[in-house]
């Protein structure tokens, strides 16, 4: 071979080493103090693409909110009863526009009778617009009052395009070998790593320890195994690749248990975790007796939410637009209990 | 341009060699030698004969236990399918037992093939380890190769088995896979507080990079004299005016300080061997000493305070009292 076909075909195979990499330029954004590497990367062409997807709908107009209730007009009005006839209407139409604006009224409906419970959407969809009342209500510390819609989540579609459901345990035929313990797979849920690929059902649904760090220098007694950490890790990925950000956005990586120095986002995270298990638990998780069996996980768990069900790729789902502010009737009520409480369940 | 080379451009060829007779209790070597013009651009163009001997041949057969257990447990983790067993290679792992199993005998599929290859691995690295000592007294050299292998097994065995020990269970130590163990070590640093503050970590990479800086300094210096024969390092130790002096005489006069063809060596072993050693500390103290090693280094002043950019944040569990 001639030297020149050489470098030829060397050159070749770096080339498509490459082509596993993101194209440069990107942009860095400092927010930590100088040299700790607290710093964002942001690819400014995915960023072009993640605003056009995140631009919001334009609300309806406002209609007064005097006249007659919903609840004297129609029949089997059970949440929002107390809205004029109205707002309701409008909430409706805009509903319809957010889940289902190919299928229309009839996606819930029955549209011979509109009163009907007979779709399991109907019934869903009214426990989802008091689960938006309750996080809006209830969980101000991580929504603010940004505020969520029906949109937040589904953006046009009636199964909200990242959702999760407990993962099916793996065929191990005689469980004599090959068993991967819920890992060691390239997971989409993990960011195409092989870290555990459902960490969702312990920690978002579950309760088991996300720290694993002692909270002294030598040992005392903590006992989180490294194994542990792995499961953490798969969370903190998802979460990252959920937010669109490094691990610095919410930590001051010298260290990640410590809470000194830390950007307070990670204080909102946290209420976040706790407002997705709440979610899980409380709302999701008792639907499964409603959905039909092809909205059902492979172990036939309801369908549930993760930070992607609303962030999207977004460090603040939307880039921080609020819908809520058009529709108040979203707002509340709630169910009245404080944030110490709801963290606690 | 004729010594500005990137591969070897003499090469000497004569009758192939089958090497100096062994003496008694070695059996005899294996492979009729042949000469490869493209091994010759790299190193020696004769290839073989070979050494194995007893020890070499049971290393050889637990090693070759180890590798297949591992690809059958990859295989079976795949559900037997050869394509995901090829996509997937990289992901795929044998995972030790789960922690709660501690130091006993798991069952198989729980981390039972873990320390069933786990065994065979070491017992192989042991094998060669033993070979080559013996190789190299056979041969009347010093045990400076084994020796310096000895160093990595260390590293090895504070990863598998002495720590795992002094941790009291199994499931400290690391998946046998390419993506697994790496998610192992950033599990590893994750878990006891961020192992750059862990000092004997610090050390380890101080060799591993003084090694690379060694290797790079040495072999620039031998091929730059490479015109004047300098690859005849040694021998020309003593002499004035040689290519070895030319090579000593250049860090002289660039650094004020020069190793010597001899020393230059030893700088280069103990670099090597020390960052397995050092490394091997640090791992070892991990979990078993200290637990936290950021809290560790703030103890002890290593940790740099940096001055407050954000707003205080206080951890939520403390204020509600909640499951963290």
């Amino acid at each position: 071979m001639k030297k020149s076909q050489l470098l030829l075909s060397a050159g070749l195979a770096l080339l498509v080493l490459l082509t596993g990499c993101e194209r440069p330029p990107t942009d860095t954004v400092q927010h930590g103090y100088r040299g700790t590497g607290m710093v964002q990367v942001y690819n400014p062409r995915t960023m072009e693409l993640k605003e056009e997807e995140n631009t919001i709908p334009p609300s309806l107009p406002a209609l007064p909110g005097d006249g007659p209730k919903a609840s004297q007009v129609y029949k089997n009005v059970k949440v929002l009863g107390n809205l004029s006839v109205n707002e309701f209407t409008r909430l409706m139409l805009s509903m319809t526009s957010w889940v289902a604006p190919a299928e229309g009224c009839a996606y819930c409906h029955n549209p011979a009778n509109f009163a009907e419970d007979v779709k399991y959407t109907k019934v869903v969809a009214r426990r989802m617009i008091e689960m938006t009342r309750h996080i809006n209500a209830d969980w101000k510390v991580h929504v603010a009052e940004t505020g969520v819609t029906c949109y937040t989540c589904h953006r046009g579609n009636p199964v909200p395009n990242n959702i999760w459901h407990k993962e099916e345990e793996q065929a191990k035929g005689a469980d004599f070998i090959g068993d991967r313990a819920g890992q060691n797979l390239a997971a989409n849920s993990v960011v195409g790593t092989s870290l555990p690929s459902d960490p969702f059902t312990p920690f978002l649904l579950g309760e088991l320890d996300i720290r694993v760090n002692g909270t002294t220098a030598l040992p005392n007694g903590n006992r989180h195994s490294i194994k542990q950490a792995e499961w953490t890790y798969g969370l903190m990925t998802h979460m990252s690749s959920a937010l669109g950000v490094n691990c610095t956005y919410c930590h001051n990586t010298q260290s990640f248990s410590n809470w000194n120095g830390n950007p307070p986002q990670r204080s909102t995270a946290w209420y976040g975790i706790r407002m997705a298990r709440d979610l899980n638990k409380d709302y999701m998780e008792p639907l499964a007796s409603v959905f039909p069996e092809h909205r059902l996980g492979p172990t036939g768990d309801a369908p549930k939410a993760n930070c992607a069900t609303c962030h999207q790729g977004a460090y603040k789902p939307l880039f921080g637009q609020s819908m809520l502010k058009d529709h108040p009737q979203l707002a509340g009520p709630g169910t009245g209990l404080d944030k110490t409480t709801l963290a606690k369940k | 341009m004729q010594y500005q080379n990137i591969f070897t451009t003499v090469q000497a060829v004569g009758p192939t060699h089958h090497g100096v007779e062994l003496g008694h209790g070695n059996s005899p070597r294996t492979g009729e030698p042949y000469i490869e013009y493209w091994l010759g651009r790299i190193g020696n163009a004769q290839l073989g004969p070979i050494y194995l001997g007893g020890l070499g041949i049971a290393s050889l057969m637990c090693g070759l236990i180890a590798f297949v257990t591992i690809g059958l447990n990859m295989l079976a983790s795949v559900n037997w399918n050869p394509i995901q067993f090829v996509r997937q290679l990289f992901w795929l792992a044998l995972e030790p037992p789960a922690p709660g199993y501690g130091l006993g005998i798991p069952p198989m599929n729980q981390g039972g093939w873990w320390l069933f290859t786990g065994f065979f691995l070491t017992v192989s690295l042991l094998l060669w380890w033993a070979r080559m000592y013996r190789r190299a007294r056979e041969l009347g050299l010093g045990t400076h190769i084994p020796w310096a292998f000895a160093a990595a097994i260390w590293l090895y065995l504070v990863l598998g088995l002495f720590r795992p020990i002094l941790m009291g269970s199994w499931g400290e130590a690391v998946p046998f896979g390419i993506f697994p163990h790496l998610d192992w070590t950033a599990a590893f640093s994750l878990r006891y507080g961020n192992l750059f503050y862990n000092p004997f970590h610090a050390l380890s990479i101080v060799f591993l990079y003084g090694s690379v800086l060694l290797f790079a300094m040495h072999g620039a210096t031998i091929l730059a004299v490479g015109r004047y024969g300098g690859e005849r390092e040694i021998e020309q130790i003593v002499d004035r005016g040689t290519a070895s002096e030319r090579a000593a005489l250049f860090w002289r006069w660039t650094m004020g300080f020069n190793a010597t063809m001899e020393s230059i060596h030893r700088w280069a072993w103990w670099f090597a061997v020390l960052c397995p050693l050092a490394g091997g500390i640090g791992i070892l103290l991990t979990g078993t000493v200290v637990d936290n090693w950021y809290l560790w280094a703030v103890k002890h002043g290593v940790a740099p305070p940096y001055p407050a950019v954000f707003p205080e944040v206080v951890d939520p569990a403390t204020l509600s009292g909640v499951k963290p």
